[in-house]
Order: structure tokens, then sequence, then C-alpha cells
């Protein structure tokens, strides 16, 4: 590569690439209007590729050449998929039947920018989308859509006009704190690693999202790549690493590949590599897949996973800020973490300290599941009540259900019920109610849901998922689960409570690593919210939500 | 090296920067239960039996792998303690199968001198008590997984000691083995020296020589001369 390409980084789009990536093959002329069909994971699983494709063809063949096609990523409402936007006049288009696209093309004909289109509802209009920016926006393969949304400007900007300790300044001024659960204060975490004396150090994404329900992170990686890359790569100019790794689990593929496809290009435009935007800073980054362990997500045993060996964590400290890969200081981040990076550089730190709450600072992104209408991904400022997120955004509970519970963080969180539906979504505020932020992870469940056969679920997964190095965390959970299968089954005793709390209360305290820490967390909340259903099935042999095995024998 | 000063059960003790709080109560006299740990291989602390309290850390600590500092405040023992050790020791013996009236290793069982040394009189939690196999596949020695209790020792020794790194662990949660080679059976493992070190660290009866009647096994670790057993500390 010569000076030159390396130096100039293409900063806007060259025209020839935009013409065929940015509008599609139908386009000859200006653009009138544009359809985004979503194609991340979920509308994909729709068909969402066939609406792309017959809605490309149809044009072509009705000779209609001012309207583009293009591909986008997450739209957010992954309930209504296949989802095709019109950003021009913000008509949605949902659950598209890819052989019946007639009014959608009906309506391409003749719409044209600034057109009346229906108020949008709530799920739209109340959220503050930040990490999710460019989702829905622009063309997750295409790193041409990504510079023109404002990409890599941070990066350049970082690298060319600040020293390492402004960027650090920057992100400790915003208040950032680590969106993989535990809340660690990104600022201070990136200044430790900076600190450190050494001559090789890594920075590391974890996208080993493996809690149930959760989808955020494969959402960023499907719908926005760039964006965590740029997030790593400032990361890495502040704390002076070399080389970065992203470990994304295998079962993402279509993450994988989008990622894979980012990293090339990146490189290719000088974004990535040696000599990046033309200064003398280089930083590499590959990709490494999970193998299906949930706790490689832990950072320990994660980094162990990269370097080969078995993923199982080692106690702490040294943190990995200290010693990580290879004994090198290592900042490890969450993809959600480097997602925001970007924008804090961009708008400034106290632009982003002003959003949230508290401690809490700036959006975070959730992933609603369960029984809730409007299932998908959204993006709320931190301190947004529950409440709000789960009847506003959400749409409350489909089938006129009622609300029993809403499980936050995953395995290690915990099921909060409706008298705290109207907490703050914060830090402080879930910890305080016996769960977690955790990644964002937010399963909404209604009457038909029993709350031990939650937390013996929840069990089961920490069991399976244990590493069995540590005696508490692979016996313990398997203990706690046989208690729990015996109360599901009306085989309990009132004492096997006590037995509970008791076997939680130590495998919390001794257990090696998170993921046996935090494993007993379903159980206390449920202890702490829904005893009157453990009680139930003990002293009355029935599961009023139908759910155990236990309730068809009662009945009888 | 700098030295620190910290105390341990309120007894001051003086502590090279990079020792470990388990050398140095041991340095001192003060009895922390092991399973896991043997001197002379890295530590892992996957038994957790030597968990103490730190003043002002939330959480508890392995003495095994926490390194001192200055001033540090330590309690080795307490009532909590005390209670979260004897659950962990019965939980290793109602994981596997732990009979020691017919084991090789009774009496000499590092396991069960943990139990008496605790006072683990009886079983509260259920037995699991699985069916595993014993590979007797290798000409001098066999293991029988029932009796293992994962410390590793048998893998850190072969690994750091021996070089030839044929044990590792296999599978996950209660599932997890200590295999030779992969899975091959031991017999057939073209890495294995047959030098028998992983035999003598063993606490429990779990890896044993062939031939040997029950009660017979003792540890053989004093013709370890790289590891640096500790009398007090053996069963």
């Amino acid at each position: 590569m010569t000076e030159a390409e390396v130096v100039a980084p293409v900063a806007a789009p060259a025209a020839a690439h935009r013409s065929r990536r940015m509008t599609g093959p139908s386009v000859t002329g200006p653009v009138r209007v544009t359809a985004a069909v979503c194609q991340a994971a979920g509308c994909l699983s729709a068909q969402s590729d066939r609406v792309f494709a017959n809605v490309t063809d149809r044009l072509i063949s009705d000779g209609v050449t001012d309207v583009a096609v293009k591909r986008v990523g997450c739209l957010g409402l992954c309930a209504a998929g296949p989802l095709v936007e019109i950003p021009e006049t913000g008509a949605l288009f949902r659950q598209v039947d890819p052989d019946a696209i007639n009014s959608l093309v009906t309506y391409l004909q003749t719409a044209k920018a600034g057109d009346a289109s229906p108020e949008r509802e709530p799920f739209f209009t109340r959220q503050h989308k930040i990490v999710l920016e460019n989702c829905g926006r622009i063309d997750p393969e295409s790193i041409e859509e990504y510079l023109a949304a404002g990409g890599y400007r941070a990066l350049r900007k970082a690298v060319t006009e600040l020293t390492p300790q402004q960027v650090i300044d920057e992100v400790t001024r915003s208040g950032l704190r680590g969106r993989g659960g535990a809340g660690y204060p990104a600022g201070l975490k990136w200044a430790t690693v900076a600190k450190q004396i050494a001559t090789t150090k890594y920075v590391v994404c974890n996208a080993d999202e493996g809690d149930p329900g959760a989808f955020m992170d494969r959402s960023v990686l499907e719908s926005d790549p760039h964006r965590v890359l740029e997030g790593m790569a400032i990361a890495a100019y502040a704390v002076g690493a070399q080389h970065g790794y992203v470990y994304c689990r295998a079962e993402y593929p279509l993450a994988v590949q989008r990622l894979k496809a980012a990293i090339h290009r990146a490189e290719k435009a000088g974004y990535l590599g040696a000599a990046i935007a033309g200064s003398p800073f280089a930083f590499h980054v590959e990709l490494r897949l999970g193998a299906g362990a949930f706790v490689c997500g832990e950072e320990t045993a994660l980094l162990a996973s990269i370097q080969g060996g078995r993923g199982t964590p080692v106690p702490r400290p040294p943190y990995p800020a200290a010693s990580g890969l290879w004994h090198q200081p290592t900042l490890i981040n969450n993809v959600e973490s480097y997602a925001n990076v970007p924008v804090i550089m961009r708008r400034g730190g106290d632009w982003y300290a002003a959003i949230g709450v508290g401690k809490s600072k700036g959006t975070k992104v959730f992933a609603l599941a369960g029984r809730i209408v409007n299932s998908g991904l959204i993006e709320v400022p931190m301190g947004t009540p529950l409440r709000e997120v789960i009847f506003d955004i959400g749409g409350g509970i489909p089938f006129g259900g009622t609300f029993k519970a809403v499980q936050t963080g995953g395995p290690s969180g915990g099921c909060l019920p409706e008298q705290l539906l109207d907490m703050s979504l914060d830090y402080e505020s879930l910890v305080a109610a016996g769960s977690i932020m955790g990644s964002g992870g937010m399963v909404v469940m209604d009457d038909t849901s029993c709350m031990v056969e939650v937390a013996r679920y929840f069990m089961d997964f920490c069991r399976e998922e244990s590493c069995g190095k540590c005696v508490p965390c692979r016996v313990g959970t398997t203990q706690m689960y046989l208690l729990l299968t015996a109360i599901t089954e009306g085989r309990g005793t009132l004492a096997d409570l006590a037995a509970l709390e008791k076997l939680g209360d130590m495998v919390r305290s001794t257990s090696l690593c998170g993921l046996g820490q935090s494993a007993p967390n379903p159980v206390f909340s449920t202890l702490r919210y829904f005893r009157h259903e453990y009680v139930e099935h003990i002293e009355t042999g029935v599961c009023s939500a139908g759910v155990c095995p236990m309730a068809a024998g009662a009945v009888s | 090296m700098s030295v620190h000063t910290l105390q341990i059960d309120g007894v001051e003790c003086a502590a090279g920067q990079d020792q470990t709080l388990l050398e140095v109560a041991r340095e001192n006299g003060i009895a922390i239960p092991t399973l896991c740990h043997l001197d002379g291989l890295c530590d892992v602390g996957a038994c957790r039996l030597c968990v103490v309290e730190v003043a002002g850390s939330t959480k508890l600590l392995p003495a095994c792998t926490t390194t001192v500092a200055e001033g540090m405040a330590v309690t080795t023992t307490s009532e909590r303690l005390e209670d979260y050790r004897r659950t962990i020791v019965e939980m290793l013996f109602v994981e596997r199968n732990h009979v020691c009236a017919v084991c090789v290793a009774n009496n000499h069982c590092e396991l069960q001198s943990r139990a008496e040394e605790l006072g683990l009189t009886h079983f509260e939690l259920l037995n699991i008590n699985p069916k595993l196999d014993i590979d007797a596949s290798h000409e001098r020695f066999a293991i029988d997984h029932n009796r293992c209790i994962m410390c590793t020792r048998c893998v850190r020794v072969c690994d750091e000691i021996e070089g030839a790194h044929t044990w590792d662990v296999m599978g996950r949660g209660l599932d997890a083995r200590v295999v030779t080679d992969l899975g091959t059976p031991w017999g057939e493992s073209p890495t294995c020296t047959s030098c028998g070190k992983c035999v003598q660290v063993c606490p429990t009866g779990a890896l044993f020589e062939k031939g040997r009647p029950v009660a017979s096994t003792k540890a053989l670790r004093p013709f370890l001369p790289y590891l640096k057993a500790r009398e007090g500390m053996q069963p």
C-alpha cells in the first residue's frame, strides 16, 4: 500500500460504490424514496431476504427507477418482522409477506418525501437511540454507509488530534459504565490498563452474549459492526494496545459473517491495521469464536479460551487489566460498551453524561422477550421507569394477560414483581431490588408462568453451564436444582426453603467466578417476591399457573 | 523484594511481596484446610476450602491464590467459614461415591481427614452418586472416577513437573472428568511416561497402584523431591 492510500481513507463514499450498494440495482437516476428492508437475524428468519429480492425484481420489471431498495440492520420491532421502512415518509410496513408485496410496491410507486404517514406508536417515539442510531438506517455490510453516517470520524479525531489521556478523560467524563452487566466504570478500567507498563497490550471485545432471551449485542453486531470496531480502535489508542480480539459466540453466524466482512473492509479503508488514518497508530483485530460455553462470557474464562485453553475462570486478582492475555495488560469490555464510545468521542463526555440518572449515565439497550406485545430491541435513557419500558414501549402483555414478573439480567439476575414496576432502570436500583442490570435481557412473564419453575429453569441453566472447576458451583447448583425440582414435583417441604437459602448463601459466597456467585440470584429474588408460590406448591400441592408436573395430579 | 506486614487471626506476620496468604499462614503455624493445593504445584483456587475473610473485602478470598498486601487483616476461622467448609466437603462426598471402608486410601485420604477435622458427621445434601467408570487399562495404575474430587493435582503435576501433560479435564459441570490424552484409555496413552506422579499426588483413592489392598495406599510424596511436601498437612 502506498503512502497516499494509507493517508487518505475515503471520508465520503466514492460515487461508484454508492450507486450499486447503497441504492440497489433498480435505480438509474435520483432517488425519490427508499425501501429499507431489515436484514437482521429476526427478520431474516421470516424471509426478509426474499422480500428484498422480490421488491427489487418487481420494481425493475415495473420500470420504477427512482426507488432505492436497501438492506439495513435491525429496525427494532422484531415481533412484527419482516419490516420494511420508508425513511423519507416514516412509513413502516410490518409482517411483509415476500409473496404478497403489492401494497408495498403500490405505495413505493407514488410515495414521496414529506408524505404524511400514520403517527408512530410509543415503541418508536419513546426511545432514545445512541448505540442503535445506525441500526435500521445503514447497510451493515457497507463501510461507505457507515462513513456517510459519520463513522470513523471519532477514531480519526482521536488518533490525529487527541492524546490517549484526553481520550480517557472524555470517556471518564461521560460516566460510561460497563454494559456487560457489572457496571464497572469504563474510564477507570481504561486508565488502569493505560497506566500499566508493558510493550504489548490487548483490547478484547466480549461478544459471547449468552443470557437466555438476550439479543442486544447480536443486533448491534449484525446491524452496525463497524461501530464496535471503531470503539475498540479508540480504546486501543487510549490504552496503548496494538492487538485486539472480538470473542463472538459461534451461535451467531450472521454476526460473525458481518463482523468478518467489517474487519476486512475497515483494514482496506485504513481504519484498522497499520497506520490508522495516516497516524503512526496501528491496531490489528482478530475474530475468535466461542464453542458454546456460557462461562466463556466471564472475562478470565474468555481470555483462557482466546489463548486456546479450556474456558475456565481463574481467580482474580490479578485482574485482566494487570495480567490478561498471555499475561499482558488487557482491556476487556462488552460490545455495547464499545458501541457507545464513538458517540462519546463525537459529541463529548458531558453531552453523554447529561443523559441518564444518578451514577448510571447514557442509555441502555434492552431486548424485550417473553410475554410482551412488542418483542424486540429498544434503547432508553438510564432511569426510565420499568413500567414505561414494558407497557408503553413494550405494549404490555398480549392476549389480555396479567403481568406477573420481569426477569432482568439473565441467569445472574432476578425476577421483579408488579409492585416494583415504577422503579427506575439503573444499576443501583436493580441491585437494591435483588436483580442486576446484566447485559440487558428482559423476559416478561404473565400469570401463565410459575415462578418456582422459572427459578428451576435458571438453576438448571447454571448447573449445565458450570465449568466444573470449583466445588460450590459444580455441586451446589445441582443440589439447589434438585431441591427446586422436588418442590415443582410436589415432594418439597418447608425445610427445603431454608435449605435453599442456606445453600444459596454458600454458593454465592464461596464460588470462584461470577457464574457461581450469581447463580442463586433467581432463587433469592423469587423467594423474596414470590415466596407464596413456593409455599403453595409445598403446602397445598397445587401450581396455580398450571405449569409444574404436580398440577395435574393435584386436580384429579 | 519488599516485605509486607499483615495480621492473620490477630497474629502479626511478615511476608515477602509475592507470598500467598496460605504460605504466610502456614509459616506462622496457622492451619487453613486445603484440598486442591499442593506445595510445589501452581494453585488454581478450585476447592474453595481455603477461603478466608479479609477486612475491607465483601468477598471471601481463597488463601492459596491471594497474594499478601500491606496491612491486610485476615480471619481464617469463623463460624461462617467453618460452616461453608463443612458444606464443601459434604458436597464432595455426595457428588460421587466415597465409601471409605472399601477404599485403598482409607486412613490416608485427605478428603477423609478434612471431614474429620471439620466435624462432618452426617450428610444433609442429596446423594448424587453416579455410576462412573474405572479405567484400569494402564499396566500399573488405575483411576476410579467415583473417588475423584476434581482437584486437578494429577493434571498439574503431569504438566508442571513431569512435563508430559497426559492428564487434562474434559466435560463441564458435574460431567467434568480428568482424562488422559483427550479421552484415550490410560493404557493406550502415547504420552504417559508411567512415572506415577499423578498417583502419588492424588488426595483420595481415585488414582491408585494396582494390586494394593484396601487402606494400603500411602502417598509417596517424600519421593518427589520437587514437591515440598509439608509433614503437618499430610493425612
